[in-house]
C-alpha cells in the first residue's frame, strides 16, 4: 500500500511571538480573533495533518516559554531536532529582547546543523501589523539581512516572510512552506497549464482542501509571461482568506459548501469546486462572447462542471503517483 | 401636516432620526451600519458635535439623522417642531451598561414632544451595548426599562404610543436586525413586497429568503417565516464574500469602460452546501440582492436512498441515482432562476410605481399599483409551480 510520507516540521520561536496563534488559523479554522483564548503552549504540542491526502505533517509547535527551550537544547536535543524537513521560525517585531530571540535561533540552528542539515528554513517576522505601514519594507529587509549574515556559518539559506494573522500575509507564507514539501509540483504544473488550455481561462487555482493554502496556479507558473499586472498581486492569500471565511460562516449552519459559482458583475466568472479529496480548484473565465442569454450561460456552467469533474482523474492519478514515489 | 397622514415615501417617512444621551452610541451605530467600520474601531470615535445626516437608497430613499446627545431640543431658537414633523421614525438609543434613568425622562420627555407633533411617528428605543451584559440580566434591563418608559408614557397621559424595544450591539448581527425592522415600517410597500416573497418561497422550494441593502447588510424585506439569526448572519456573509471575490478580479480600467457602454451584469452567485442545501444570490435593482437558502429535498431523500440501496446492492445503481437527482437539481435552479427573474421584474415595476406615487395624486395611485404587481407575479409563479411539481415527482416516489 501507498505508504504516506510523513514530513516533520518545528515550529519555533520566543514565547508569545503567535506560533500556537498562526496553527490555529492555518490549520484549525479560528478565525484572527478566536485566537486571543489561546493560552501558552507547555513543552511540545504535536499536531498530525493530512495534507494532500497522502502526505503528513508532523507539526511540532514548541512552547517557547525559557524553562522548555533550554530544555530543548540540552536533554531533549536529538528528540527534537533529529529528522527535521523545516524549521519554522517565528519572531515577535515587537520584541523588547532581541538579543535573546537571537540567541535561541543560534542555538536551533546549531542543532539543526548537527541532527539534519538539509532541513529548509523559514523565518516569519511576526505581528507586521504592528509596525507602520510604510516602514514595514524597511524593517523587513533589515532584519533578514541580519538573521542572514548570523546563519552563513551554519550553511543555512533563509526564506523569509513578514506575516501577520490580521492579514492574507499568513497564507502567503504556509503555501510556500508547504509547497516545498510537495514531490512532484512539477506534474501539478504542467497538467494545470493542459487544462488551462483547454479551458482558456483566465486564470486557475489549486487550493488544499482543509487548510485553503495555494498549492499551485497557472499565474505563478507562468511567470515570465505576465499575464496580467493589473490584477492584485495578493489575490490568491485574499481568496484563501475569503474562502475560509465563508466556511466558517456556513458552519454555522452546520454544513460545508460543495461548491461556489459566482457570475461577477465585470464579466468574469468564478467557479470553485472539489477536484479531488484533497484539493479545491478554482477557474476564472472571462466572458468573450457578447451573448447573454440565460440559456448559453447556463450550459456553459455545466460544461465547465463537466470538465472539472474530467479532469478530476488526472489530478488524482498525480496524487497517488505522489505517495508511490516516497 | 397633511402629508404626514398619506403614504408618500419621497418626502414625510424617509428620514430616521437617530437620538439619545451622549455617549450612547449613536456615531457607533452608524459607522458600522452604514460605513462598515469595524466594531472594534468606533472606540476612536469623537464625540459628534453637530446634527449629522447619512443617505441610504434602497427601494426607497432614506436619510438618517444624527442628533449629537448634548444638543437642547426644547430651546427656543431650535426649530424642533419642524424637525419631528418631517421624520417617519424616532431611534432612542439607550445604553444599558450605563445608569439609564436619566435617559428614560429624556426619552419620554422627546416621546410627548414628538407625538404631539407628529402623532404617525414610529417610536423605536435600542437598549443597545448589551455585549457586555450577561444573558439574564439582558431580559432583566429591558423589562425594567419597558415598564419604566410605560409608567412615564402614562404619567404623561399617552397610552396609545407604540414603542417598540431592541436589544442591540454592535458586536453582533442584532444591530442589523433591529434598522432591518425599524426601516421595514417606512417602506409602504411592505406587505405586498412580503406577499411577493411568499409567493417565491412557495413555489421554489426555498426555505429563507431575504432582500438585502448590499452595503449596509440591512434586509428590506423577507418571507414571513421566522428570521433564525443566523441564518440571516449566513446570508449577509454571503454577501461579503461574493462582493469580495468578485472584487479581486475587476481591473480598474475595464471596469470604467464598461460602465460607460454598456450596464453592468448582475451578480449572481450559487454554492452548493454539502447538505444539500443551495444559497442563492442575485442582484436586484438599487443595490439590492436577494438572497436565498433553498433546501433540496430530493437530494436528501436519494442520499438516504443511496445508502439503502449500497447496503443491498452494488454502487453503481446508488451513484446513476445521484446523478439523476443533480439533474433535477439543475432543473429547479432554471426554475427558481426563472421566478427569481419575475420577481425581480415585479420590483422594478413596484419601484416605478412608487415613484409615480409622488409625482401624482398619491393617495389613489398607491392602492392601484399593488395589485397589479400581484397578478404578475401570481401568473408567472402559477406556471413555474407546474414546471417545479413536475421536476420533482420522480424521487417523490421513493
Amino acid at each position: 500500500m501507498s505508504h504516506s510520507s510523513r514530513k516533520k516540521l518545528l515550529l519555533m520561536g520566543r514565547s508569545g511571538s503567535g506560533k500556537s496563534s498562526m496553527r490555529s488559523i492555518i490549520f484549525s479554522n479560528y478565525s484572527a480573533f478566536d485566537t486571543r483564548r489561546l493560552g501558552a503552549t507547555i513543552d511540545v504540542e504535536h499536531s498530525h495533518l493530512r495534507f494532500l491526502g497522502n502526505m503528513t505533517l508532523n507539526l511540532w509547535d514548541c512552547g517557547g516559554q525559557d524553562v522548555f527551550m533550554d530544555n530543548y537544547f540540552t536533554n531533549q536535543k536529538d528528540h527534537i531536532f533529529k529528522m527535521v524537513q523545516v524549521l519554522i521560525h517565528v519572531f515577535d517585531v515587537e520584541s523588547k529582547s532581541i538579543n535573546k530571540d537571537i540567541e535561541i535561533f543560534i542555538k536551533a540552528l546549531t542543532n539543526l546543523q548537527k541532527y539534519s542539515p538539509g532541513a529548509k528554513i523559514f523565518v516569519l517576522l511576526h505581528k507586521m501589523d504592528l509596525v507602520q505601514i510604510d516602514k514595514r519594507e524597511e524593517l523587513f529587509t533589515i532584519m533578514m539581512e541580519k538573521l542572514q549574515k548570523i546563519s552563513n556559518p551554519y550553511q543555512f539559506k533563509l526564506i523569509g516572510f513578514p506575516t501577520s494573522i490580521w492579514d492574507e500575509s499568513l497564507y502567503k507564507a504556509w503555501s510556500q512552506i508547504v509547497c516545498s514539501l510537495i514531490p512532484n509540483m512539477n506534474l501539478f504544473n504542467n497538467n494545470l497549464l493542459k487544462l488551462n488550455s483547454i479551458l482558456d481561462s483566465e486564470e486557475i487555482i489549486l487550493f488544499e482542501k482543509t487548510t485553503f493554502l495555494v498549492i499551485s496556479s497557472t499565474a505563478s507558473i507562468q511567470q515570465q509571461e505576465t499575464t496580467n499586472e493589473e490584477l492584485d498581486p495578493k489575490r490568491f492569500e485574499k481568496i484563501s482568506n475569503i474562502i475560509k471565511t465563508y466556511k466558517q460562516s456556513i458552519s454555522k449552519l452546520r454544513t460545508n459548501f460543495n461548491n461556489l459559482i459566482i457570475r461577477g458583475s465585470g464579466g468574469s466568472h468564478f467557479y470553485i469546486d472539489i477536484l479531488t479529496d484533497n484539493m479545491f480548484i478554482m477557474i476564472v473565465l472571462k466572458d468573450k462572447s457578447q451573448l447573454d442569454s440565460n440559456n448559453i450561460q447556463q450550459h456553459e456552467e455545466l460544461l465547465i462542471l463537466e470538465n472539472i469533474r474530467a479532469a478530476r482523474k488526472w489530478f488524482e492519478k498525480i496524487e497517488n503517483s505522489g505517495s508511490n514515489l516516497q | 401636516m397633511e402629508a404626514t397622514l398619506l403614504p408618500n415615501p419621497k418626502d414625510t417617512n424617509a428620514t430616521i432620526l437617530l437620538m439619545g444621551l451622549r455617549r450612547g452610541g449613536k456615531s457607533s451605530i452608524c459607522k458600522v451600519v452604514f460605513h462598515n467600520m469595524q466594531p472594534l474601531d468606533t472606540l476612536y470615535l469623537e464625540s459628534t458635535s453637530k446634527p449629522t445626516t447619512e443617505q441610504f437608497s434602497s427601494l426607497i430613499d432614506l436619510s438618517v439623522m444624527e442628533l449629537p446627545g448634548q444638543l437642547n431640543y426644547f430651546e427656543p431658537n431650535y426649530d424642533s417642531e419642524r424637525l419631528f414633523s418631517s421624520i417617519g421614525a424616532l431611534v432612542y438609543v439607550i445604553d444599558s451598561q450605563d445608569e439609564y434613568l436619566n435617559a428614560l425622562t429624556n426619552l419620554s420627555m422627546i416621546i410627548e414632544f414628538a407625538y404631539k407633533v407628529n402623532p404617525k411617528i414610529n417610536i423605536e428605543v435600542l437598549i443597545h451595548k448589551i455585549d457586555g451584559l450577561s444573558e439574564d440580566y439582558r431580559i432583566d434591563a429591558q423589562r425594567d426599562i419597558m415598564q419604566r418608559t410605560g409608567d412615564e408614557l402614562l404619567d404623561l397621559g399617552l397610552e396609545g404610543v407604540q414603542v417598540s424595544f431592541y436589544l442591540t450591539s454592535i458586536f453582533d448581527h442584532s444591530i442589523y436586525e433591529a434598522f432591518s425592522r425599524i426601516v421595514q415600517k417606512l417602506i409602504p410597500e411592505l406587505p405586498s413586497l412580503e406577499n411577493m416573497l411568499d409567493n417565491l418561497v412557495q413555489h421554489s422550494s426555498i426555505d429563507k429568503v431575504f432582500l438585502f441593502d448590499v452595503n449596509s447588510k440591512i434586509y428590506v424585506a423577507t418571507d414571513s417565516s421566522p428570521v433564525d439569526i443566523q441564518t440571516y448572519e449566513v446570508c449577509a456573509e454571503f454577501i461579503d464574500i461574493t462582493i469580495d471575490l468578485d472584487d479581486l478580479y475587476v481591473e480598474n480600467e475595464e471596469s470604467n469602460r464598461k460602465q460607460d457602454s454598456e450596464s453592468v451584469k448582475e451578480l449572481k452567485s450559487i454554492s452548493h452546501l454539502s447538505s444539500g442545501s443551495i444559497l442563492y444570490l442575485k442582484q436586484m435593482i438599487r443595490g439590492l440582492a436577494l438572497v436565498a437558502i433553498i433546501r433540496n429535498d430530493d437530494i436528501r431523500n436519494s442520499v438516504n436512498n443511496n445508502n439503502n440501496i449500497n447496503s443491498d446492492f452494488n454502487d453503481s445503481n446508488g451513484e446513476e441515482l445521484l446523478s439523476s437527482s443533480s439533474s433535477n437539481q439543475d432543473k429547479s435552479l432554471t426554475i427558481i432562476d426563472y421566478n427569481v427573474n419575475l420577481f425581480k421584474q415585479s420590483l422594478m415595476r413596484m419601484w416605478e410605481n412608487s415613484r409615480m406615487v409622488n409625482q401624482n395624486d398619491f393617495s389613489e395611485n398607491s392602492q392601484q399599483g399593488e395589485p397589479q404587481i400581484y397578478n404578475v407575479e401570481s401568473n408567472g409563479a402559477g406556471t413555474a409551480l407546474f414546471k417545479d411539481n413536475n421536476s420533482h415527482v420522480p424521487p417523490m416516489h421513493n
